[in-house]
């Protein structure tokens, strides 16, 4: 591999952001830690959600499958002992079900576009209503809390130390980069934005829509159950509200449209501002104007899919990627 | 090769095609004429599984092709290009090619190998270019090459060619006819060509199937069929000169 500035200066970041938590940063430590760990993990769900989102696979509903894989793998805990290695693989298990009974109608009756986006935003919303209505074990919408462990431990998932979930997260955000990195240099990447394109040019191609369809919508709700997981292993606490419904679904799109859905680092980017600004929004405003952070984000929505639909970062490295000599125009 | 009999399709009470029955022979070109809004198109749609026909039965080589997915049929050896060329235009000119080739091909290949079939094909049509090229770039007779150049890329026994010429001028109308016969030539395809410039279709096939409001109205040769009075009455007295 030949070093490149670009290359170069992604190791130095990424040396950086492993260092981090052995900095010294006094009282601030455990919440800038924890400021981190969120970003993360939500960078992965929308990378995950980015997955299907370039595609032109506009899901507003991927809480379902955080909703689904989060509380699969604490109620597993809390009322069989089951360790979240084992609960993790069944709540997984679960969303990709749940994405096939979605996705399978959808691709076979040709249900695309803004008609998919309105199916996947109720299937959200029936997640979150049937988390409500089952309350006796899923304690409804005061959410359920992870029973503890005696100790800090592998089995149980649980540690109260956050640096270690720094570096779990890390890990996570990283393995999301690898699979967004590994499938936009595939065929498949050129076979499904075909089908994005012109389901019926790409099928007369030899294309198997159906069957792409459905095995990118599988992996998109696994890595978002697997972040659902993550998130509510952490927090140790899952409420219907901020992992399933409309709410949480909206704003994994919010943070991925911001930061640009076509390129590597656009969800990561989105959702560290919209992480950092509803935290400085909380911070400004505390409680007093509660949805503020939400009408912002929301406007700035609005602007930057007028004026850059590729995302703040899409739209700066295309910007760079301009700067550079252009390809030679093709003789036709 | 190909067997189409007693084909119909209709569209709620407008029955765009009826009782259409025809034979592609291994080798040939074969010529599908009519004026506008005869059937031509249906006929290519219902055959390449776009559209269920209504009735009639589809045969290539052997195997019943209603019911099968646009996709199934491709993998037995037939593939269409479209009137409106429909590339993909976040693809390059190279990966639209290589898409083809990797999913529409029966063989198994590579994606280095996929792109290495799909430089070859865009040469063969004459559309050599810079691998990141987009569509975008092309002009009429580029998409028309590009669509053709996907068709090949997954490896035809036969090829259904929607209306290749509409659009081109006379030099680039020139070189498409002979990349069709070449096709045929080098490649051993087996072509169904639908064409609007008579003259220049005739010149080229070995035979002509004519279709008017949906029914098969001639078939032979193409100095009989010109002279045949249902077809010059088809094409409004228009007569069609053969050079």
């Amino acid at each position: 591999m030949t070093v490149t500035p670009a290359r170069a200066a992604g190791a130095v970041l990424l040396a950086l952001i492993a260092l981090a938590p052995l900095v010294p940063m006094a009282g601030m430590k455990q919440y800038v830690l924890h400021v981190v760990i969120q970003i993360f993990v939500w960078s992965f769900i929308g990378q995950a959600w980015s997955l299907m989102g370039r595609f032109g696979l506009v899901s507003l509903g991927h809480g379902a499958f955080l909703g689904v894989g989060a509380y699969a793998v604490v109620l597993l805990w809390n009322f069989y002992g089951l360790t979240p290695w084992v609960g993790g693989a069944a709540a997984i298990a679960l969303s990709v079900v749940v994405a096939l009974v979605v996705a399978y109608p959808c691709s076979r009756f040709g249900i695309i576009g803004h008609y998919f986006a309105l199916v996947t935003l109720a299937v959200g919303e029936v997640v979150r209503l049937l988390i409500i209505a089952e309350r006796d074990w899923t304690g409804g919408s005061l959410g359920v809390t992870l029973k503890a462990a005696s100790d800090a431990s592998l089995v149980a998932m649980q540690y109260a130390d956050k640096r270690v979930w720094y570096y779990a997260g890390l890990g996570l955000w990283l393995f999301g980069l690898w699979v967004w990195a590994r499938l936009d240099r595939s065929m498949a990447r050129a076979a499904m934005e075909a089908i994005g394109e012109d389901e019926t040019a790409a099928a007369c191609v030899g294309v198997r829509v159906t069957r792409f369809k459905l095995r990118i919508t599988v992996l998109s709700a696994a890595l978002t159950a697997l972040g659902g997981i993550a998130y509510a292993q952490y927090i140790t606490y899952v409420n219907p509200e901020t992992l399933a419904g409309i709410g949480v679904s909206l704003r994994i799109v919010f943070a991925v449209v911001l930061g640009g859905m076509y390129s590597l680092l656009g969800p990561t980017v989105g959702t560290a501002l919209t992480i950092a600004l509803s935290e400085w929004l909380r911070i400004v405003f505390g409680v007093k104007f509660i949805g503020m952070a939400e009408t912002i984000y929301g406007l700035l929505l609005v602007i930057f899919i007028i004026f850059l639909p590729a995302g703040i970062y899409g739209s700066l490295a295309a910007l760079v990627r301009r700067r550079r000599p252009a390809p030679v125009p093709a003789t036709a | 090769m190909l067997t189409v009999s007693r084909l119909t399709k209709r569209f709620g009470g407008f029955t765009a095609l009826s009782d259409v029955t025809f034979d592609v022979k291994e080798g040939e070109i074969l010529g599908l004429i009519g004026p506008n809004g005869s059937g031509k198109t249906t006929c290519f749609n219902c055959v390449s599984g776009v559209l269920p026909p209504t009735a009639g039965s589809i045969r290539f080589r052997g195997e019943d092709l209603v019911g099968l997915t646009p996709d199934k049929v491709v993998h037995r050896g037939l593939a269409r290009t479209f009137q409106i060329p429909r590339p993909f235009k976040k693809l390059s000119i190279t990966e639209n090619v290589a898409v083809a080739a990797h999913y529409g091909s029966a063989e198994h290949m590579s994606d280095a190998e996929a792109r290495a079939r799909a430089r070859e094909i865009l040469t063969l049509v004459g559309l050599a270019a810079d691998p990141a090229a987009l569509p975008a770039l092309l002009g009429a007779g580029g998409l028309k090459k590009l669509e053709l150049a996907r068709a090949l890329a997954t490896g035809p026994k036969l090829l259904l060619a929607d209306e290749s010429l509409g659009g081109l001028d006379p030099t680039e109308m020139a070189s498409a006819v002979d990349t069709l016969r070449r096709v045929r030539g080098e490649l051993g395809i087996t072509i169904v060509w639908v064409e609007h410039i008579m003259a220049t279709l005739m010149r080229v096939v070995d035979r002509v199937v004519v279709l008017d409001h949906g029914e098969k109205i001639a078939e032979g040769r193409p100095l009989e069929v010109a002279e045949d009075p249902k077809v010059v009455e088809a094409y409004l007295g228009e007569k069609i000169v053969l050079e």
